[in-house]
């Protein structure tokens, strides 16, 4: 593929393959070794570049970006972050702050805070999520990050976005993209390659056909009606957490710790539902909001209920040549939406359990329930047993207690590397009465006592 | 003088800007090879066929090797017992040992050719845990090893209280961010340049020249910088030094290896995990009788490190208390799992939470502050009675104390105390978020165990402009070493440090080096600089006396004076050339006094010990076992510090580093011995919100009393042990939901906290 994008400022064309990482072009072919390889699976950041498009600046991880995820854009890597012989200011605050120790972080450190410092973001724990160091303990580059902040940002002219010729993988309406789709049942449709790079970098996997989503302008971003959101299939991850921040907080909080900025700029809500796995985070709350799915192939459109796109592990109500445009999701249930990510480490982990309670009281009866768990079975699913035992009973602890069993109905969970089926189980139930418990007027969050410490 | 001012790591300004160089940034030759091990498949069992038609078909490849193209299999332990053939030699014995090599035309061929091994097994039945391995008597060295100080049964049947337990902890993968790498660049003659990214170059370099059969004078090995090592290069780098010498050997072209992570986790040795059990005796105010511990732990397939490794948790299983009878026995376990290996800390880590659990028990079985029991067991502090007969359960005298005083000094800093009521009134008023307040001290001994290593050389030259290169054996791994070395340097020629340029370490410059490791770097290595640039200076000296008839010669701010003659170094140093006085000088030195007997346990394996402390708040959440860690307050004592800010970045680094080993690094293998966390998606170290919201980090600041480089400690392991008061804090914040002592194993990951609540209501 013809790929064309400018590389610290200046334009490139040159032929890829569909299945070459921006991080070996690079390292390999531009011999620009600022950026480096930690793990090769968009876990650690040390591959962190700034990427900008119509969207504006971001910052991702070269090692699981594929080539014609650039075509139009703009690359940004550590060598040209500022101009020959002088430093940006989270450089300079980083040597002056004692920001590195053995320095191959570094790079990408510079580069996510480089993106931070642009954006004004000042939650600098969340902008580093996804750069892992393991010398400094953090705390130099905390301190650095603060420094950088006091200066402002260079002012950025606006950004043009590159004329580029069409490409035949990456298409540009959902119209093309049905129709190439139709042609190609068998490619592989890539959009934030936050998954399929894997398949790319661990499985070795080589990509006969290939569907590039990136330029399909009319599956990106949200549109609202009086009674939902209607987000398209192509809208990154990172801009959920924002959308629900004041509607949901605990909805909006999980999207922030949905992995790390970088995955969460480049993944995309369709994808973490086509995907069909049963981990994936956005699925449970968003069943139990009672969202639909809405699918075409070729020239026909299909809507179903969200719960009823998993029907197994590995398999999914979508048929070749389908592929998710979008999801509705009612806004009905955001008052009471209740989201608890649970994972090993709190930041950036994959969940062990991911728990959404939609459970409406009205005068002391619990007169709706809707309850989804991520991680408990080989699917996203319902806890029907769960909402049964609480539907019609008194908001007490007593029908909180009666109703543990039915868990135990509902999922019979595994025991993997990130938790026993035990453990899932029980921490399944102590979610319940996490929501009780906070609707007495409870703490019940970690994040609500830091600080406490001064 | 710059010893002691807090300047940033000399490469500072190279990492920020991507131009610091690794090993895989090196430009390389058109032509280079790539290279990747095929692993195996099973924990234990023997090859019956390998069909590797298909990775010798496969795009890219160059050459394959079994162990059947070679008449003797290169070795690469570290020991000896020449234990770790480079590919199996017909038994594997563990999941993701190599058993062939690829030589490829790129990495990606390499690693993709690599999984295209058809390899049978005639399967063995493999040890995994301590149980399986004691039952089975799977181990290294004949039996247990055993300390013995006094009469520790009678003590115990003798005490008033007697308290038994037992803790588990897990291993740490080192999870340095720059994974295993080697470049080895084939010369004249059948001379190897090897590129590795090793805290050993000089085993590299032996390593090297024993596979190739060649004398170590034709392999020469430099390393300017690691990206990480934290003990994982210690050894573990040895198998792509030695692949990539074979095969450039062989090809006679330049040839790289780097493992992928996800390999570098499968093949190479982590932390060694342990189990320690205790019977403790004790009176009512906590103050220790008689112990006993026994130590186990699983030392994966082959002997590595291990024997040092454990020996060193055994002589830290006193940590910062006298213990007047003490046994301590340990078991070193052969288990079919990656071979355990060198760690921050080094099995001291290991030893000292053992007795840092048996402190917490005691504390808790005895209703007392946990600060009030330690203080009734600290060694007494220099100066304080009884400083006579105060030894270790090995032996040795300690007289550096000074745990009561910088005890005393931090939990006033930190107002320990009044913390300790606010936690207490939270969680009465708190059912379900619970806070805790934990604290460690350490007193870590500072020498190699294994005493000949104790040494180091240097290399300095003045150059006739009166600029100076400085190379001594240590390593960079981010420690910031060079530039403490090199502020050394530039005190000993009183100038300032851009007249210094550090170089990387290079077998050529000075050879028979030891590892950078047991955080003796800048101990050992500032020494023989100092001994280097003082021959030259004394040189200098000496000459200008006689050329100008003064009696003294003085070297400071850029300039020599002598008499009333003052002139600038460069120009000193040009009119010493062309006196023809020598500008080079090697130097070296040896820890004196050190003598250790590791089989009778007796002796002074330690020139001196380094002592620190920290109190960790943590918060939790105990329907879900999440956590956080609100604030962390330490005090360590770095001696008189070469470099404050770079000594504190040891401190914050090794704290934070030591409180994931005991949280959330988790290291699981299935039951087919396959490791399941072997990628950051899976093995989760500290991400940046998981460093304390509060972190106070402050220096003791006191001379070392032995006579180190300018009366400075050592700082690289030590401050790691201080990462225990996170889990001291975790399983106070359990302790305040039921009256049982939680025995909160480690690491205690949400999952395990959950299991440590329900034991303490229980």
């Amino acid at each position: 593929m013809e790929i064309t994008f400018n590389l610290n400022g200046t334009r490139v064309t040159t032929s890829q393959n569909a299945t070459d990482t921006l991080l070996d072009y690079l390292r390999e072919t531009r011999k620009l070794t600022g950026t480096k390889e930690g793990c090769n699976e968009g876990d650690c950041g040390a591959c962190t570049v700034i990427v900008e498009d119509e969207a504006g600046p971001t910052a991702l991880n070269a090692c699981i970006l594929l080539m014609p995820q650039l075509h139009g854009k703009s690359i940004t890597t550590v060598e040209g972050l500022a101009p020959k012989g002088a430093l940006h200011p989270v450089q300079q605050a980083m040597i002056n702050e004692h920001g590195s120790q053995c320095g191959f972080c570094t790079p990408g450190i510079v580069m996510s805070l480089a993106a931070a410092h642009a954006a004004g973001d000042t939650d600098i724990e969340d902008a580093l999520a996804g750069n892992l160091c393991r010398c400094t303990g953090y705390a130099p580059i905390l301190r650095a990050a603060e420094k950088a902040a006091q200066i402002a940002p260079a002012p950025k002219p606006q950004s043009v976005p590159l004329d580029v010729p069409a490409l035949a993988e990456r298409p540009e309406t959902v119209d093309e993209l049905a129709a190439v789709y139709a042609m190609h049942p068998n490619a592989t449709l890539i959009a934030g390659a936050t998954d399929v790079g894997l398949w790319v970098t661990k499985q070795l996997r080589s990509l006969d056909e290939v569907i590039f989503l990136g330029g399909v302008r009319d599956l990106k971003g949200v549109s609202e009606t009086p009674e939902a959101y209607v987000i398209g299939a192509m809208t990154p991850i990172a801009d959920l957490g924002p959308l629900f921040a004041q509607s949901c907080p605990s909805l909006s909080e999980m999207f922030r710790r949905f992995s790390s900025k970088q995955v969460r700029a480049a993944a995309t809500l369709g994808g973490n539902i086509a995907n069909g796995s049963p981990i994936g985070d956005s699925p449970p709350p968003l069943i139990a909001l009672g969202a639909s799915v809405t699918l075409r192939c070729g020239e026909d459109s299909r809507t179903t209920a969200l719960e009823d796109f998993f029907i197994e592990y590995g398999k999914q109500d979508r048929a070749a040549s389908e592929f998710v445009t979008h999801i509705t999701v009612p806004k009905a249930g955001l008052t009471d939406l209740r989201v608890y990510k649970l994972s090993k480490r709190f930041d950036q982990d994959i969940s062990a359990v991911c728990g959404a309670f939609n459970i409406t009281v009205t005068d002391g009866t619990v007169t709706n329930a809707c309850i989804a768990f991520g991680g408990m079975a080989g699917t996203p699913k319902r806890a029907t047993s769960v909402e049964a035992a609480l539907i019609g009973k008194p908001w007490t602890n007593t029908t909180i207690d009666a109703a543990l069993p039915a868990f135990e109905q509902d999922y019979q969970p595994m025991t993997d590397m990130r938790a026993s089926a035990t453990y899932r189980q029980t921490t399944a139930q102590n979610m319940l009465k996490r929501v009780f418990a906070e609707s007495i007027g409870h703490t019940v969050s970690v994040l609500d006592v830091r600080g406490d410490a001064l | 003088m710059s010893v002691g001012k807090p300047l940033p790591h000399d490469s500072a300004h190279l990492h920020v800007t991507g131009q610091a160089r690794y090993i895989d940034d090196i430009p390389t030759p058109n032509g280079t090879l790539h290279l990747a091990f095929g692993l195996s498949d099973v924990a234990h069992g023997d090859i019956t066929s390998m069909n590797l038609d298909a990775v010798r078909g496969a795009d890219g490849v160059v050459a394959v090797y079994t162990a059947d193209d070679f008449d003797h299999v290169p070795d690469c332990s570290p020991t000896p017992l020449q234990d770790e053939p480079l590919l199996s030699t017909g038994t594997v014995h563990y999941l993701g040992q190599p058993v062939f090599l690829v030589v490829a035309t790129s990495h990606l061929a390499a690693r993709k050719a690599a999984r295209l091994g058809d390899i049978t097994y005639a399967e063995k039945p493999a040890i995994f845990s301590y149980e399986d391995a004691m039952a089975a008597n799977a181990r290294f060295e004949d039996g247990p090893r055993i300390y013995t100080k006094g009469d520790p049964a009678k003590a115990i049947d003798a005490a008033t209280h007697v308290t038994r337990g037992q803790i588990d902890m897990g291993g740490q993968e080192h999870f340095y961010l720059e994974g295993q790498v080697a470049l080895v660049t084939p010369l004249e003659g059948g001379d190897m340049l090897v590129n590795s990214s090793t805290q050993h170059p000089t085993e590299i370099q032996h390593k090297v020249a024993h596979a190739l059969h060649i004398p170590m004078h034709a392999v020469r090995v430099e390393t300017r910088r690691m990206g990480g090592g934290f003990g994982g290069k210690e050894s573990q780098g040895n198998w792509l030094a030695i692949a990539c010498a074979i095969a450039a050997r062989d090809t006679g072209q330049p040839c790289k290896m780097r493992y992928d992570r996800d390999d570098d986790m499968m093949v190479t040795g982590k932390r060694h995990d342990f189990r320690i059990s205790y019977t403790v005796g004790y009176d009512d105010t906590g103050k220790i009788a008689g112990i006993e511990f026994v130590q186990m732990t699983r030392c994966g397939w082959s002997i590595d490190l291990s024997i040092p490794v454990a020996d060193r948790a055994m002589l830290h299983a006193d940590n910062a208390y006298l213990l007047e009878h003490a046994r301590i026995e340990s078991h070193r376990l052969r288990t079919n799992t990656q071979s355990a290996t060198a760690y921050r800390g080094f099995g001291g880590p290991q030893g000292v939470l053992g007795i840092e659990r048996v402190m917490d028990h005691i504390a808790a079985d005895l209703a007392l502050d946990p600060a009030e029991v330690r203080r009734a067991n600290y060694y007494a502090d220099m100066g304080d009675e009884p400083q006579s007969g105060q030894t270790t359960p090995y032996g040795m005298p300690v007289t550096d104390g000074i745990m009561h005083a910088l005890s005393a000094k931090l939990l006033a800093d930190a107002n320990y105390k009044a913390r300790c009521d606010a936690v207490r009134a939270w969680n009465n008023a708190n059912p379900i978020v619970k806070k805790g307040i934990g604290i460690s001290p350490i007193k870590f001994g500072i020498s190699f165990t294994l005493t000949h290593l104790n040494q180091a050389g240097a290399l300095v030259h003045v150059y006739q402009d009166g600029s100076i290169q400085l190379n001594h054996g240590g390593t960079e791994m981010g420690q910031g070493l060079f530039q403490k070395v090199a502020q050394v340097a530039a005190s000993e020629f009183g100038v300032s440090m851009d007249a210094i340029k550090i170089t990387a370490t290079d077998t050529a410059k000075v050879p028979n080096t030891s590892a950078t490791a047991a955080s003796s770097g800048a101990d050992l290595n500032g020494m023989a600089v100092k001994a280097a640039c003082t021959t030259i200076r004394t040189r200098m000296s000496e000459f200008l006396k006689d050329y100008y008839g003064v009696d003294t010669v003085t070297f400071a701010a850029n300039m020599v004076t002598a008499g009333e003659h003052s002139l600038t170094f460069s120009d000193a140093a040009q009119l010493a050339y062309q006196n023809r006085i020598s500008l080079s000088s090697t130097g070296f030195y040896k820890t004196p006094d050190i003598v250790w007997d590791r089989i009778k346990g007796t002796g002074r394996p330690f020139y001196y010990f380094a002592y620190g402390m920290a109190v960790t708040e943590v918060v939790l959440d105990t329907l879900t076992g999440e956590n956080r860690i609100l604030r962390t307050d330490i005090l360590h004592d770095a001696g008189a510090s070469l470099n404050p800010i770079l000594d504190t970045g040891q401190i914050e680094g090794g704290y934070v580093q030591g409180a994931g080993w005991l949280t959330t690094e988790e290291l699981i293998w299935d039951a087919s011995g396959r490791l399941r966390t072997h990628a950051p998606s899976t093995y989760k170290i500290p991400t940046a919100s998981d460093a304390p919201d509060v972190f106070n980090v402050s220096l003791w600041d006191a001379p070392n009393p032995e006579k180190t480089v300018y009366r400075s400690k050592a700082v690289g392991e030590p401050p790691f042990n201080l990462g225990i008061s996170a889990l001291l804090a975790l399983s106070n914040a359990v302790s305040s939901c039921g009256p049982s002592y939680p025995a909160l194993n480690a690491p205690a990951t949400p999952e395990e906290l959950l299991n440590a609540i329900s034991r303490a209501r229980a």
